[in-house]
């Protein structure tokens, strides 16, 4: 039986500025992204000290996560479906800089996109389905397809996807929390309409 | 969820570059490790199987120019050109592509020779697959830590189960690069020896490099004695990002949701292709996992004593090899297996034999905590 999903909420972390489905929640100018991610970890008053020991995209990450998990309820099924296009590249070049002296374990561990996935699955204690994409650019079509066919075949009631990029210190954050309560239809368009648009 | 049909392969690995020559090696027991010193790294020799460049180049010059595509590159196309001759009426317009690696051309961030910057990219990586062969849809790119391989399977049956997919190439490689050897050696987690899987005497993971490819299809094949994936799931431990679970959890989940998926328990379960990766804590893990999934009876075996980790291509190398077990009902034996050396017992297999195989399962699991089970069935 085909059945509709919903967008049940979203959020956007990039120039500086924090939205989700509702309002803008947050803006900076500051332009040094560990600045900037520690000033959004105190407006939120996150208390969590593994966060610091993070790298970049998994600062963002988490940052994102907690913001659609503490309006909404999620299920400790919620499925991980994210993208990006720099893989860890940031971290890689970190680490790579690490090996003429002495090669860092604490930065080879984020030298993997889906580490960001297991952030939030510690967490959040999610005991979920998991996969990460690399793509040219914003995959609609595939986050919206993988998406449908974990909901439809009842791997998974609930599905946090979306865009988790970091490069050269510019960030672009884009994850929406699909579920079949009614809200935004879950399709290719309207996932590219939300990612597309402007903050106003 | 529909079944999808494992078709043609082809690896490319130190054992061989094709998939007989792989198995022929596997079949005699021969491994592709070889002591590898690297005193700027390590004052320690370690042991991982590399491929030989020249003789690379010299197949690769059959298709192309060995000068215009890297190491990584040479042995995706080779494996992919190996199974596109064996299937010369595929229409590529209609066949996805989907790519598996972890670290993929990561070598070139140390030196990118004349390689353009971008090329470093994995989005590129599956660019200038599609490009050569002419794959006419964007190429989906998974990088999921070590389970990449397998995943790529469960990504093509997953989309193939709601029509988007009909046919799809999955295609798997990553090398031994300076910037992985340097990783697991800050770990230290490289074995100075060859890597022994579940032996109470090993010590941690030998690397390897290698590409593979497989066509799959949702559509059974009309020729009988067929190899289909009819379970498959992933689960993350929520535990630790670089250590597994002490509890299996994540895998031991894995494998129940995939066996509810199909019809069968676990006792139907005639093979099971481990991780196996010959660190301390993954090993134990493993035996944890397949003990509470009472799979402690199962033959099983980890290939890493053969090939080395081949991070991104190893759960789809490991699966081809499962599927050709299947199909000849065929053990093939652990390399590098003394005595047991985890807390669970297990059945692992010491000598290869013949068995007759109707079900597989391949697990693998990687940082970031994930897991990941497939369940697979001979028709």
């Amino acid at each position: 039986m085909q059945k509709d999903f919903s967008i049940k909420d979203w959020v956007k972390i990039k120039d500086g500025k924090i939205s989700n489905s509702k309002n803008e929640i947050f803006n900076s100018s500051e332009k040094n992204l560990d600045v900037f991610l520690k000033s959004v970890y105190d407006f939120l008053e996150l208390k969590y000290p593994k966060f610091h020991k993070m790298d970049g995209l998994s600062k963002l990450g988490i940052l994102g996560t907690e913001i659609l998990f503490r309006e909404n309820s999620f299920s400790t099924d919620t499925a991980l479906i994210f993208s990006n296009n720099s893989s860890s590249l940031e971290t890689d070049r970190q680490f790579q800089e690490s090996t003429k002296t002495f090669a860092s374990p604490a930065l080879f561990v984020y030298t993997l996109p889906n580490i960001i996935l297991g952030e939030i699955s510690i967490k959040f204690k999610l005991q979920s389905e998991n996969a990460f994409f690399i793509a040219e650019s914003f995959n609609a079509e595939l986050l919206k397809n993988y998406s449908e066919s974990l909901l439809t075949s009842g791997k998974t009631s609930e599905v946090l996807c979306g865009w988790l990029n970091l490069e050269n210190g510019e960030y672009d954050v884009f994850l929406c929390l699909i579920s079949s309560e009614i809200n935004i239809p879950f399709s290719e368009e309207s996932l590219k309409n939300l990612y597309f648009a402007e903050n106003d | 969820m529909k079944k999808l049909y494992l078709l043609d392969d082809a690896i490319i690995s130190p054992l061989g570059f094709s998939t007989e020559e792989n198995i022929k090696a596997i079949r005699e027991g021969r491994s592709g490790l070889k002591r590898q010193q690297k005193p700027e790294i390590t004052e320690n020799s370690f042991y991982a199987g590399i491929i030989d460049e020249s003789p690379l180049n010299d197949d690769f010059k059959a298709i192309g120019n060995p000068k215009k595509y890297t190491k990584l590159e040479k042995m995706m196309l080779l494996a992919v050109q190996q199974v596109l001759n064996k299937n010369p009426n595929l229409n590529l317009a209609e066949t996805a592509l989907v790519v598996t690696t972890t670290k993929g051309n990561i070598n070139l961030l140390k030196d990118p020779g004349n390689f353009p910057e971008i090329r470093i990219k994995l989005s590129e990586l599956g660019k200038v697959i599609a490009d050569f062969f002419g794959f006419a849809q964007t190429p989906i790119i998974v990088s999921n830590a070590c389970i990449s391989g397998g995943l790529g399977l469960a990504v093509a049956r997953r989309l193939g189960s709601i029509g988007k997919i009909k046919n799809a190439f999955v295609v798997g490689g990553d090398l031994v690069s300076d910037f992985v050897v340097s990783g697991f050696n800050s770990f230290q987690a490289l074995s100075q020896e060859a890597c022994k899987p579940f032996s109470n005497d090993r010590n941690g993971i030998s690397l390897g490099e290698a590409a593979a490819a497989m066509l799959v299809s949702i559509d059974k094949p009309e020729s009988s004695g067929n190899i289909a994936l009819i379970g498959d799931a992933t689960v993350n431990d929520a535990n630790h990002i670089s250590g597994p679970s002490r509890t299996g959890e994540g895998l031991y989940q894995s494998i129940q949701k995939a066996l509810k998926e199909t019809s069968i328990s676990a006792a139907e379960i005639d093979f099971l292709s481990a991780h196996g990766t010959a660190t301390i804590y993954n090993d134990e893990m493993e035996s944890i996992a397949f003990h509470r999934s009472a799979l402690q009876d199962t033959p099983l075996h980890s290939l890493k004593g053969y090939y080395g980790h081949t991070l991104g291509a190893s759960a789809l190398i490991e699966s081809i090899i499962t599927k050709h077990s299947m199909l000849k009902n065929y053990l093939y034996s652990s390399k590098n297996f003394g005595e047991l050396g985890v807390s669970k017992s297990l059945n692992i297999i010491q000598q290869n034999e013949e068995k007759e195989i109707n079900y597989g399962l391949k697990t693998a699991s990687g940082f970031g905590g994930c897991n990941l089970a497939l369940v697979l069935k001979k028709e």
